[in-house]
């Protein structure tokens, strides 16, 4: 059966978890210490994902940058495609927080957004 | 001279948070001096997520944390003054700053809240033998350069310190397409929090060096490698543990110090453990009428922390100006066995609210310990924890029912014990 290593991220110990798991799921998660451990296993072995944080450049803001997230987490593997993905993109000011910067990225029907808003140049 | 009640000096989240916190008390003759030309501090350079989790029961990235408090800020109306630098604070709460359009404004505070924030060591405090090549970076300069200029420093980096900003620039630069060799730590533990270490080291399999240590940055114009060896339990170099790694760019993420500067020219005490000055359980500092809040009185781990210790210190500060607050110090808070220092270090019966929360770090890894507070010598607090570290602030609670059941109270000890 496979097994896979991870450490816990609920609380300072850090525990080493060791999953093993197969097609059907989880089944058996050792090395936790507590109940959240078990949560974090499953959730971290089969489906592991994350929000993604990055910049656009903005096109006549009184920033350069503008600061963007996706508005929910996607699949972990995706993280560096998601990236690259939005090192095309340009948006132009005035940007406001929130704002959707990119639809759909990397496929998985998930919005890029704003983070926070920059002002058009006078 | 303008006469203001409360003058804030910093308008980061903890300078917003003690407007506020002086706003809901009933005070609205408040000004927040921030010399950058925005109000947020350095939550605009924080674009991750995962703030905001206690405040507002969901993760947040930095500017949203940052820009939820700016809007307060606004639809309260509290008066703000952007490029404006503070030189210089008196005992009688003379507030004097320089802004290129006003030149020199002088303030007639009743209260002063400090606000100044941190600053990242250098490397001059490091003493690390090598010329002074082009390429090294504390990791907050970098992450201003990457997130909010949209440069990136370089291509092949070491981190030296694995600090919470170590490692969100490590991911930071991977994802903007940088080779990330390795995070060196010298202490056997990591500075930083668990998350971070999973999230932004082992997602993108960078190596986390614990026990070693930059010996030598290598090159004269621009960083060309550094060599980094194992250390022994007193942190020095072992001979012939050497290894040489190539690189063009070293971030520095070795600890952050309270920005004290004004502090200590007005002549507030300063705890040589924090590096922030002495409070008492209203936040104030030893002179009258001085209060101090967020990563200038001790450095958090977390901005939630921040915005909480600030909103109190608002708070009590317009108690002081209401003539509310009992001056006499009356508890000692005593920080031993394992605990490097408590927030605040003297409590006052007659001020604490219901419940005070003291705030704390270990001075060391502790496992399966307990963390007790005596008064004067009864046990009263006896809790166990599974792991303390330093990189972890923890928190005990006292309550003012024990304070008023015990008149003639002198110490309070918050110590950590083995069984």
């Amino acid at each position: 059966m496979p097994t896979k290593e991870l450490t816990c991220i609920n609380c300072p110990m850090g525990c080493l978890l060791s999953v093993e798991f197969d097609e059907t799921g989880i089944k058996k998660v050792t090395g936790n210490q507590c109940k959240r451990g078990e949560l974090y296993a499953a959730k971290e072995v089969i489906t592991p994902k994350r929000i993604v944080t990055s910049i656009v450049p903005v096109l006549n803001g009184v920033e350069d940058m503008v600061s963007v997230k996706t508005a929910i987490d996607i699949p972990k593997e995706l993280v560096k495609q998601c990236v690259t993905e939005l090192k095309n993109v340009k948006v132009e000011a005035p940007v406001e927080i929130g704002q959707v910067i990119l639809e759909n990225v990397c496929g998985t029907n998930v919005c890029v957004i704003a983070t926070k808003s920059v002002e058009r140049k006078k | 001279m303008i006469n203001k009640d409360i003058v804030i000096i910093g308008g980061g989240p903890a300078g917003l948070a003690a407007a506020i916190g002086a706003y809901e008390a009933g005070n609205k003759d408040i000004i927040i001096l921030e010399r950058d030309n925005l109000l947020g501090g350095i939550l605009n350079q924080c674009i991750h997520n995962g703030f905001g989790l206690h405040t507002f029961k969901e993760e947040l990235t930095g500017p949203e944390y940052s820009e939820r408090y700016v809007r307060k800020i606004k639809d309260l109306k509290i008066e703000t003054s952007l490029e404006t630098m503070v030189i210089d604070i008196s005992k009688d709460l003379v507030v004097s700053a320089i802004n290129e359009d006003k030149g020199l404004i002088q303030y007639q505070a009743k209260a002063v809240i400090l606000t100044m924030g941190c600053r990242e060591r250098p490397r001059g405090a490091l003493s690390i033998p090598g010329y002074r090549p082009s390429g090294i970076f504390s990791a907050g300069t970098a992450q201003r350069f990457v997130n909010i200029e949209g440069y990136m420093p370089g291509k092949s980096v070491v981190i030296l310190g694995s600090g919470d900003i170590g490692l969100i620039m490590a991911r930071r630069m991977t994802l903007e397409g940088a080779n990330v060799k390795m995070v060196v730590e010298i202490m056997p533990y990591s500075g930083g929090l668990k998350r971070n270490i999973v999230q932004c080291l082992d997602d993108f399999s960078i190596p986390l060096k614990l026990s070693h240590t930059v010996t030598k940055i290598h090159g004269s114009t621009r960083v060309t490698g550094v060599t980094i060896a194992k250390v022994d339990d007193l942190r020095n170099p072992i001979n012939g543990t050497e290894e040489y790694g190539e690189c063009d760019t070293l971030l520095l993420s070795v600890g952050l110090i309270p920005e004290n500067e004004l502090s200590r020219k007005v002549g507030v005490i300063i705890n040589p453990k924090t590096q922030g000055p002495v409070v008492s359980e209203s936040l104030e500092t030893s002179i009258k009428g001085i209060f101090a809040a967020g990563n200038v009185l001790h450095v958090h781990d977390l901005v939630d922390h921040v915005s909480s210790e600030a909103y109190l210190a608002g708070k009590n500060a317009v108690k002081y100006i209401n003539g509310l607050l009992d001056e006499i110090k009356m508890i000692d808070i005593q920080a031993s066995d394992g605990v490097r220092y408590t927030v605040p270090s003297s409590l006052n019966t007659n001020n604490v609210e219901d419940l005070t929360q003291v705030r704390f770090r270990s001075s060391d890894v502790y496992k399966d310990a307990y963390v007790s507070v005596y008064l004067d010598e009864e046990r009263i607090l006896h809790s166990k924890k599974r792991i303390l570290t330093p990189g972890e602030m923890e928190t005990v609670t006292i309550l003012k029912k024990w304070l008023i059941e015990r008149p003639n109270l002198k110490t309070i000890t918050v110590k950590i014990e083995k069984e």
